[in-house]
C-alpha cells in the first residue's frame, strides 16, 4: 500500500483547555488534491498549520513520508519544509512591501538568482494572477479578493511540491473562484504537486478534489472521494454537506446538485413518475479552452452555456445541474425522447448566437496563430427510467453524446 | 487528636501572598532565560553577509532618525548642568571646576544612560508595536512558512543597529551636552572659556569615555532585546490579544527597558569603578 506524504496519527491539539482537534487520524497522499471541510472553529486551520510545523500536537505524532517529523533532524525537517508553501487565510502579505516585492520575496530571501531572474519569475507570476496593474501597490490599497491572488502569486512563486491553501477562495467572484480552481489544476498537472485545501466552493472544489476530508467536532468525520462521502449516509455528514451546497451554482446560475437532486425526486414522486421522461447531457472541454484563452476565459464561456441552457430549458420546464467540471445535466419532465431530441435541436440552432457568439468575441479578443482552435459541444439525449439514479442518466447520456455545436478557428485549427 | 489543621484566615493570607511570588518568581526566571535564548539566537544571526543592507536600513531608522531629538534633549541638559552645577559651585568658590563636573557626569553617567531611554521612547517603542503587529497579522508565520528565519530577518539587524547606534548617539549626547554647559556657564553666566573648556579636556580620562561607550552597548544589547522580545510574544500575553496585546507589549517594552538601563547601569558601573 502507498505511503501517505503526511500522516496524523492521533493527534491532539489544545488551547486554554479547548480541544480543537482530538484524536485525529488522517493521510494525505502525494500528488492529490484534498480538500478539508468542516463547520468554522473545527480546527482546519489548526491541522493545516501543524502540516507545516507552525503548531505541534498536544499529543500523537505527524509522519512525513512515513518519518515522524519530531524524530526527524533540524536539517531533514528543513528539507522536507522548503517543498512546502502555505497560502494563509488573511492572506498574511507583507504590508510594507508590494506587490511585486511581497511576491519575489521569498526567491530574494531564499535563492541566490539573480536580481533581474527574481524579477522575472515574479512578474510571471503576477501576470498569470492578472495583478498587472497592482504590480507597485502595497497590501492595503487593494480589495480582498486582489490581496488574496497576491497571497497566491507568493505562494507558488517557488514551484513549491507542496501547497497548503487556506480557503484560497474566499472573497473572490464566482468567475475568480473557478480561475483559482482552474489554476490549481493547471499547475497540478505541469509540476504534479500535492495540493491540500481547505475550501467550502462546492461543487467547484469537489470537481478538482481527489480526496475528501470532513472534520466534525474535532475528529475526522470521513476520509476519501467525495463521492462516497454523498453515499455513506451518515446523517451529521449529510446535513452538512447539504448546508454547504446553495441552491444555485454561483458561477453559471443552474441549480446547485443538491437542489437539482431535491427536483428529481420531486418529480419521482409525483404524477409525472409515470410519464415519459427524458435528459440531455451538455459538454465543452474546458482544457482546450483554457489552454487557448486562459483559465478566465474558458470559464466565462462555461458561465455562458450555463446560464443560456438555464434561460432556454427553464422557459420549457426543464432544470439543470453541473454535474461535473464542464458538464451540464439537463432533465426534461414530461418529455418523450423525441420531444427531448426536437429540444436540444433547437437549442443547438440557437446556439450560435448565445454562446459560439461568445467564445468567438473572447477569441477575437486573443486573435493569432497561438490562439487557433475548435471547440465543440456536445450532447447527449436519452430517456429517463423511473428507477434511474441521477448517475446512470449521466452514463446513458455520456454514451449518445455527439457534437451539436462547433466553433472553428479562422485560422484552421485542429479539430480537438 | 485533630486529624488536620484548621487553615485560619491570617494563614490563608500568607498562603496566598507567598503563592503570589513564587509564581511571579518562576515566570520572571522563565521569561529571563528565554530572553537569554532569543539574545543568543538573533546575535548569531548578525554576522551573515545578507544582513548587511537591513543593518543599514535600521541604523538609518534607529540611529540617524533618533539624532535630533538625543541632540536636543543633550542640549537642554548641558544647560541645566551648567545651571545647578554654576551655582553650587559658587558657594565653595569653585567654578573653575564646572566643566569638569558637567563633562565627567555627561561622559560617565547622564550621556549613555539619558540616550538609551530617549533610543527606548522613540525607536524601542516603535520596534515592539511593529514586530507586535507583524505577529497578530501572521506576517512573523508567513515568513516562517517561505523558509525565512523571522529572527534572522527581523530581529537581529535591530539589535545589531541598537548595539552599532547606541554608543554613536551617546558620543553625540556627550558633545552637545558639553556645548550645552558652555551656553549657560560661559555665554550666559560669564565662566571663564578657556577655564572650562582646559577643564573638560584635562579631566576626562579615555577611561571614562570606554567606560560609557561600554555602558552605551549593553543599553543598547538589553533595549533592543527587550523590546523585540516583547512584541515578538504579544500573542502570547495572558492580559491581552489582538490590538490590546501590542498596546501592553510596548508599554511593556518601554517600562522594562527603563528600568533595566538603570538596574545594568549600577551593575555595569560597580564593575568599572
Amino acid at each position: 500500500m502507498e505511503t501517505p506524504l503526511i500522516e496524523f496519527r492521533n493527534v491532539t491539539k489544545r488551547f486554554n483547555g479547548r480541544t480543537v482537534l482530538d484524536n485525529v487520524n488522517l493521510s494525505i497522499y502525494e500528488n492529490q488534491v484534498t480538500t478539508i471541510i468542516g463547520k468554522s472553529g473545527t480546527g482546519k486551520s489548526v491541522l493545516l498549520k501543524h502540516i507545516i510545523g507552525l503548531l505541534k500536537p498536544d499529543e500523537g505524532s505527524i509522519l512525513f513520508q512515513g518519518t515522524p517529523i519530531n524524530k526527524m533532524k533540524k536539517a531533514e525537517w528543513e528539507g522536507h519544509r522548503h517543498r512546502i508553501a502555505y497560502l494563509f487565510q488573511n492572506n498574511a502579505l507583507l504590508d510594507s512591501m508590494t506587490v511585486l516585492e511581497n511576491v519575489a520575496f521569498p526567491l530574494r530571501q531564499t535563492t541566490n538568482l539573480p536580481k533581474a531572474e527574481i524579477e522575472k519569475r515574479a512578474m510571471k507570476r503576477i501576470e498569470d494572477l492578472e495583478l498587472l496593474e497592482a504590480v507597485g501597490k502595497f497590501p492595503s490599497e487593494l480589495s480582498g479578493g486582489m490581496q488574496k491572488r497576491v497571497a497566491l502569486a507568493r505562494a507558488l512563486v517557488t514551484d513549491p511540491q507542496i501547497v497548503l491553501f487556506d480557503e484560497p477562495t474566499t472573497g473572490q467572484d464566482p468567475i475568480r473562484k473557478n480561475m483559482i480552481l482552474s489554476m490549481i489544476i493547471h499547475y497540478r498537472k505541469k509540476f504534479g504537486f500535492t495540493a491540500i485545501m481547505i475550501s467550502h466552493d462546492i461543487p467547484d472544489v469537489f470537481f478538482i478534489s481527489d480526496r475528501v476530508i470532513i472534520l466534525w467536532e474535532g475528529g475526522v468525520g470521513f476520509e476519501g472521494p467525495y463521492e462516497d462521502a454523498l453515499k455513506q449516509n451518515v446523517p451529521m455528514i449529510d446535513e452538512f454537506l447539504r448546508s454547504l451546497d446553495g441552491f444555485e451554482d454561483q458561477l453559471t446560475g443552474l441549480l446547485s446538485r443538491e437542489a437539482f437532486k431535491m427536483h428529481y425526486s420531486a418529480m419521482l414522486g409525483s404524477a409525472a413518475r409515470e410519464a415519459t421522461s427524458s435528459a440531455a447531457l451538455f459538454g465543452v472541454r474546458l482544457n482546450i479552452l483554457s489552454e487557448a484563452l486562459g483559465a478566465q476565459a474558458a470559464l466565462e464561456a462555461l458561465k455562458a452555456l450555463g446560464e443560456y441552457t438555464n434561460r432556454y430549458f427553464n422557459a420549457v420546464g426543464g432544470f439543470s445541474a453541473r454535474r461535473s467540471r464542464d458538464e451540464i445535466l439537463t432533465i426534461f419532465p414530461h418529455k418523450n425522447l423525441e420531444e427531448a431530441r426536437k429540444l436540444v435541436e433547437d437549442y443547438s440552432r440557437d446556439l450560435e448566437h448565445g454562446v459560439i457568439d461568445h467564445i468567438r468575441d473572447i477569441a477575437s479578443g486573443n486573435s493569432g496563430e497561438a490562439t487557433c482552435f475548435d471547440i465543440h459541444i456536445h450532447a447527449g439525449v436519452t430517456e429517463i427510467s423511473p428507477e434511474d439514479t441521477i448517475d446512470e442518466i449521466i452514463e446513458k447520456g455520456r454514451a449518445k453524446q455527439e457534437i451539436i455545436s462547433t466553433y472553428r478557428c479562422d485560422f484552421g485549427g485542429n479539430d480537438q | 487528636m485533630k486529624e488536620y489543621y484548621e487553615i485560619t484566615e491570617p494563614m490563608n493570607i500568607l498562603a496566598s501572598f507567598f503563592s503570589a511570588i513564587g509564581r511571579w518568581t518562576i515566570r520572571a526566571v522563565g521569561n529571563f532565560g528565554a530572553m537569554a535564548v532569543f539574545f543568543f539566537l538573533a546575535f548569531i544571526n548578525i554576522f551573515r553577509a545578507r544582513q548587511i543592507r537591513e543593518i543599514t536600513n535600521q541604523t538609518y531608522y534607529i540611529g540617524a532618525k533618533s539624532s535630533l531629538i538625543v541632540m536636543l534633549v543633550a542640549l537642554f541638559t548641558g544647560m541645566v548642568l551648567g545651571l545647578q552645577l554654576f551655582y553650587t559651585l559658587v558657594k565653595f568658590g569653585s567654578v573653575g571646576a564646572l566643566g569638569s563636573a558637567i563633562s565627567l557626569s555627561l561622559v560617565r553617567e547622564l550621556g549613555p544612560v539619558l540616550t538609551a531611554i530617549m533610543i527606548t521612547a522613540r525607536a524601542g517603542s516603535a520596534m515592539a508595536a511593529e514586530i507586535g503587529i507583524l505577529r497578530n497579522s501572521e506576517q512573523i508565520d508567513a515568513l516562517y512558512t517561505m523558509g525565512v528565519d523571522p529572527i534572522r530577518y527581523l530581529i537581529s539587524p535591530k539589535i545589531a543597529a541598537s548595539i552599532i547606534s547606541f554608543p554613536l548617539l551617546t558620543a553625540f549626547f556627550d558633545l552637545i551636552g558639553i556645548i550645552g554647559g558652555y551656553i549657560t556657564g560661559v555665554v550666559l553666566l560669564g565662566t571663564n572659556a578657556g577655564t572650562y573648556f582646559y577643564r573638560v579636556q584635562s579631566s576626562i580620562d579615555i577611561v571614562d569615555i570606554r567606560g560609557g561607550f561600554i555602558k552605551a552597548l549593553v543599553f543598547g544589547a538589553i533595549v533592543s532585546c527587550i523590546c523585540c522580545f516583547q512584541g515578538y510574544f504579544c500573542h502570547m500575553r495572558s492580559d491581552g490579544f489582538g490590538a490590546k496585546s501590542v498596546g501592553l507589549a510596548t508599554v511593556s517594552a518601554v517600562v522594562i527597558s527603563c528600568v533595566m538601563i538603570l538596574v545594568s547601569d549600577y551593575v555595569v558601573t560597580s564593575f568599572l569603578m
